[in-house]
This record gives C-alpha cells, sequence and structure tokens, in this order.
C-alpha cells in the first residue's frame, strides 16, 4: 500500500547539514496498523510527512497505492492529499469553526456540493459518537473529543490511509486507550491502512501489526511487533522497551544460579508450564521480573527467572520442548 | 457656554470627519489586507516564500510607516491630485490618509496571520487544501480576530490623521479644531470638537472590541 524507496531527506542551516532521513526503505500492506518509533528527533516526523509529502524527499521514491507521490505536479498532489488523511498531536482544529464545520472542511476544499456535505458530515459525527457537539467550538471540547474531531475530519473524504503523527501523545492514558481502540476498529471496519508515529511503546504494543525502529534516521529494525519486542535486536530497540519496561538489570539480581530469560506466546502463555517443568524436574526458580500481556492481541509473556538446586540444563531443555522460547544468560562478573 | 460654537458647522466638520474616516479605512482595509498576506506569505519558511518579493514590500511599506503623517501630507499633493483631482477635501485627504495607513495596517494583519498556529496551515495542506484555499478558508478566518483588532486600532490612528489633514484643507473636526479652537482662542470650539473626536474613538474602540469578541472561538 505504501512504499519507500531510498527515501532521503536533507536539512541545511548554518550549524552544517543534518540527515533527517537517511535511504529509508520500507514497506507497508495495505489494511497494516504500522508503528514507527525512535527517539526525538530519529525522524519520525519527517518520514510520515513525506508520505503525504508535506515534507519533499531529496532522493529517492514514495509510493502510495501504487502512485508515485514524489512524481506528482502540484494539482496531482492536491488530489493524491485527498485520499491521505492525517491526524496530529496538537488536532490542529479550525479553532474559528465548529466542530460540523470542522468536519466538514475537507469536503468543502474538494468544492463538494452542500446537500452531500451535509449528510457527510452528519453521518461521520454519528459514527465517532459527537452527534452532540456539532454546533460547538473546538475550545469546548477535550482533549480526546477534540481528536476524534480530527479523526473524523481525516475520514471525511474517504481516505485509504490515515497517518497520525504523535496522534496519542497529548492524551491521557485512559483517553489514548480510547482513542487506540477507535483507530482499531476503524482499521478492523474499513480496511484503513494506518501508520503510527510514536515515541509510546504501549501504542505500538496495543495496535501495530509491525513496528519499524527509527535512528538517526535510518530505519534499524522491523518487524512484527511481537517479535521485535519480544526479541529486540538493535540497542535502541532494546534500551527503549527497557525503559518502558522500568529497565530491570539482571546483573543486579542478588542470587546465584542460573538465569534464564523465558519467552511465551499464543495460548500456552497461560499454560502452567513453569511449574509443572519445575516440579517434575526438581529444580527451584525464583521470578526477578517479568510481564505477561498482549501485543497486538496476542497473549504473550516473558520472564526473567533464576533456577536454583535440581538440573537447570534439564529443566531449560525441557521448556523448549514445551515451545517456551529460553535464553540462558551469563551473570557476568561485577 | 459655547458662545462661539456654531452647531452647524460642528455638524457639518464631524460629517466630513466620519466621510474622511469611511473612506479611508475602507480603502485601507481592502489594500492592507492583501499587502499583509502577501508579506506574510513570502515571509522565509512561509507558503510562498520569495525573498525578493518580501524585502521589496518590506522595504516600502517601512519608508511609509517611517515618514511623518505631516510631511507624507505635504509629499503627497501631486499625487493625491492625479488620482482624485483635489486636494482638498474629503477627497483630497484620502489619497494621504489610505498611504499613511495600510502599510501600517498590513503590518497588523501580517502580524496576526503569524499569530495562526501552523499546524492549521499543515492539516489543511494534508487535506490538500491549495495555497489560495489555504489563505482563504484557513488563515484569514483563523487570524479575523486580530485582523479586525488591527482595523480598530487603524481606525483610531486614522482619526488622529483626519485632524492633521484637516490643516492642510481636508475639513472635519480637526480642521474646527485649529482655525476657531486654536487660531482665535475660541476655548469652547476647541472643547467640543475634543470631546466629540474622544466621543468618536471611544465608540470606534468598543466596537472593534465587540466585534472581536464576536469573531473569537479560542
Ligand atoms: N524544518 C527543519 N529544519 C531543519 N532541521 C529539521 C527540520 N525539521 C526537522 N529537522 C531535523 O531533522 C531531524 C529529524 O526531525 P523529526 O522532527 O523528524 O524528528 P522526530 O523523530 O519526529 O522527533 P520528535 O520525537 O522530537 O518529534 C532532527 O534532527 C531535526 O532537528
Ligand atoms: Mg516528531
Amino acid at each position: 500500500m505504501i512504499r519507500l524507496e531510498g527515501v532521503t531527506r536533507r536539512y541545511s542551516s548554518r550549524a552544517g547539514d543534518r540527515v533527517a532521513l537517511d535511504n529509508v526503505d520500507l514497506e507497508i500492506g495495505r489494511g497494516e496498523i504500522f508503528g514507527v518509533v525512535g527517539r526525538s528527533g530519529a525522524g519520525k516526523s519527517t518520514l510520515i510527512r513525506t508520505i503525504n509529502r508535506l515534507e519533499t524527499p531529496d532522493g529517492g521514491r514514495v509510493i502510495v497505492d501504487g502512485e508515485d507521490i514524489t512524481a506528482l505536479d502540484a494539482k496531482g498532489l492536491l488530489k493524491a492529499r485527498r485520499r491521505i488523511g492525517m491526524i496530529f498531536q496538537h488536532f490542529n482544529l479550525l479553532n474559528s469553526k465548529t466542530i460540523e464545520a470542522n468536519v466538514a472542511f475537507p469536503l468543502m476544499l474538494e468544492g463538494r456540493p452542500k446537500a452531500e456535505i451535509t449528510a457527510r458530515v452528519a453521518e461521520l459525527l454519528a459514527q465517532l459518537g459527537l452527534a452532540e457537539h456539532a454546533k460547538k467550538y473546538p475550545r469546548q471540547l477535550s482533549g480526546g473529543q477534540k481528536q476524534r474531531v480530527g479523526i473524523a475530519r481525516a475520514l471525511a473524504c474517504g481516505p485509504q490511509v490515515l497517518l497520525c503523527d504523535e496522534a496519542t501523545s497529548a492524551l491521557d492514558p485512559e483517553t489514548t486507550e480510547d482513542i487506540l481502540n477507535l483507530l482499531d476498529q476503524l482499521n478492523r471496519e474499513l480496511g484503513l491502512t494506518i501508520v503510527m508515529i510514536t515515541h509510546q511503546m504501549e501504542v505500538v504494543r496495543r495496535v501495530c501489526d509491525r513496528v519499524a525502529v527509527l535512528k538517526d534516521g535510518k530505519v534499524v529494525e522491523t518487524g512484527r511487533t511481537a517479535d521485535v519486542f519480544l526479541n529486540p535486536a538493535h540497542p535502541v530497540t532494546q534500551a527503549m522497551l527497557a525503559e518502558d519496561d522500568d529497565g530491570f538489570d539482571a546483573a543486579m539480581a542478588p542470587v546465584g544460579g542460573q538465569m534464564a530469560r523465558l519467552t511465551f506466546r499464543g495460548a500456552s502463555t497461560y499454560e502452567p508450564e513453569l511449574s509443572r517443568i519445575a516440579r517434575e524436574t526438581g529444580v527451584d526458580y525464583s521470578i526477578l521480573s517479568g510481564r505477561i500481556s498482549r501485543i497486538r492481541g496476542e497473549p504473550c509473556g516473558q520472564l526473567l527467572v533464576v533456577f536454583t538446586g535440581g538440573d537447570a540444563t534439564v529443566a531449560m531443555a525441557r521448556l523448549t520442548e514445551n515451545g517456551v522460547a529460553v535464553e540462558a544468560i551469563q551473570k557476568e562478573a561485577r | 457656554m459655547f458662545d462661539n460654537v456654531n452647531w452647524l458647522e460642528v455638524g457639518k466638520a464631524g460629517i466630513d470627519t466620519l466621510l474622511m474616516l469611511a473612506g479611508s479605512l475602507t480603502l485601507t482595509v481592502a489594500i492592507g489586507i492583501p499587502l499583509g498576506v502577501l508579506l506574510f506569505l513570502s515571509g522565509k519558511g512561509k507558503l510562498a516564500a520569495n525573498p525578493v518579493v518580501n524585502a521589496v514590500l518590506s522595504f516600502v511599506v517601512n519608508v511609509l510607516r517611517s515618514l511623518p503623517f505631516i510631511i507624507l501630507l505635504i509629499v503627497m499633493l501631486p499625487l493625491t491630485m492625479l488620482l482624485v483631482g483635489t486636494s482638498l477635501g474629503v477627497l483630497g485627504a484620502i489619497p494621504p490618509l489610505v498611504v499613511g495607513t495600510a502599510p501600517f495596517y498590513a503590518r497588523l494583519v501580517e502580524n496576526a496571520l503569524r499569530e495562526v498556529d501552523h499546524g492549521v496551515v499543515e492539516a489543511t495542506q494534508a487535506m490538500g487544501g491549495s495555497t489560495f484555499q489555504i489563505v482563504m478558508r484557513a488563515l484569514l478566518p483563523e487570524a479575523l480576530p486580530g485582523i479586525i483588532a488591527g482595523a480598530t486600532v487603524s481606525a483610531i490612528a486614522l482619526v488622529g490623521y483626519t485632524a492633521m489633514a484637516g490643516v492642510v484643507g481636508a475639513g472635519g473636526l480637526g480642521d474646527l479644531a485649529v482655525r476657531f479652537g486654536y487660531q482665535r482662542f475660541q476655548t469652547d470650539v476647541m472643547f467640543v470638537t475634543v470631546v466629540l473626536l474622544l466621543v468618536l474613538v471611544q465608540i470606534l474602540q468598543m466596537l472593534g472590541d465587540w466585534l472581536v469578541a464576536r469573531v473569537s472561538h479560542r
């Protein structure tokens, strides 16, 4: 649905040149929710903005639904943008217009007939639970409601793609959850392809099918969210996940024995594998840290345990046989 | 009390002042808004960034703004003759009033446009809005409170300028104040004109504030 080929973007300033995007290749499938994470300044916003060419790349191509966005002339670009919705961290609603006028805005820009606009706006407001706010102004709404208006506006022209630049970063956790549920629902019901830029790992964990990690304008890691989050390969990914997980440092554990990271996925996450195998092999275990959760709906868990007594090697082999990914960790001498 | 005051004269002068104000304010707004939009759009990093256009416009605006109005009145005489055929009366006053105020107002409009959150421009672009649509449908409506507030400030400046224009034969309340109040020491005439000008300024300010409040939804 969206393909970036060798996309590069440089900024030059008096302080020197800066490569915001460095030869980025990315393929985002139709109907996918795709996350892009990275630290501040990694180039996330620049990346998402090349997709509707708010930012024109210096090199490379961006193809959306088979159309080369980078090659379009001015008029073609305006048309293409109508098929790509976008929502923003600070909503960017027009304060001078009512909610219904905000939602009608893109349709009006497109020059649709008045009757059609009225009908479409009513439909969108109802669909997003905003009907009672139609005549209000943005300042009368809460952050979550404003983002709903932003979403309604982005959907008005019936786009196939929705770009979200830190769409939940200005919202509290509960409202974030609400907006994420909404995006998830739109993805399922409309088959909408969604690209989400965020620095909130939790957001990715919750809704993204796949994720790319950006560092200094380069994609350093990409894959299915569960794969990347359970086995992060790049130090940046590991660090960002560790921060999200309040960063347990294995080296600090005040216990001897064999340390191991156990990764459970799918339905077996909820099975009592660990205690059963411990009982059978006579090992004891203590859990140093862990998390059982869902990544994009898939149950998964990761435990850091230390085995004492009995034969840890046998226990780990048994766990592996039973579909638990086991990674033995050598405790570093300090 | 008010022995020297010829109320008919005062009434005529008042109407002249209002006519000068209405005419010059209309033209100031008509010229100042497009000029302010151009100043804004041609600015660095803006929608139609153009350093040359911006520098030229900026220079002209600054020159006109730095000229004291009384000098502008005199310098403008030949041009005024050319434009409206007379340098006297209400008609003769309007060109210098507009030239003196429109650049000032254009700056106020430019500032009002700068106050608009860039995110709104970006969102409109993302929705496929053309530059023209961004200006007409997003920027100007969003900046409307500032644009009206600027028009109020300009209108009040214009009231002061009309009094000065009175000195070179434009008529109006300022002319009355100078000719009778000042030159003939008729304090009562001075008093009446000053009070009327004061009332006019108050009304303009209140009207402006009321309009701004009506269109503000921030
Ligand atoms: N208009 C610009 N002019 C110059 N440099 C820019 C501009 N926009 C972005 N940059 C630079 O490009 C790099 C990437 O910026 P970008 O906004 O894409 O980062 P980001 O990942 O979105 O960061 P954040 O999480 O802080 O929003 C940064 O180093 C930034 O300083
Ligand atoms: Mg950003």
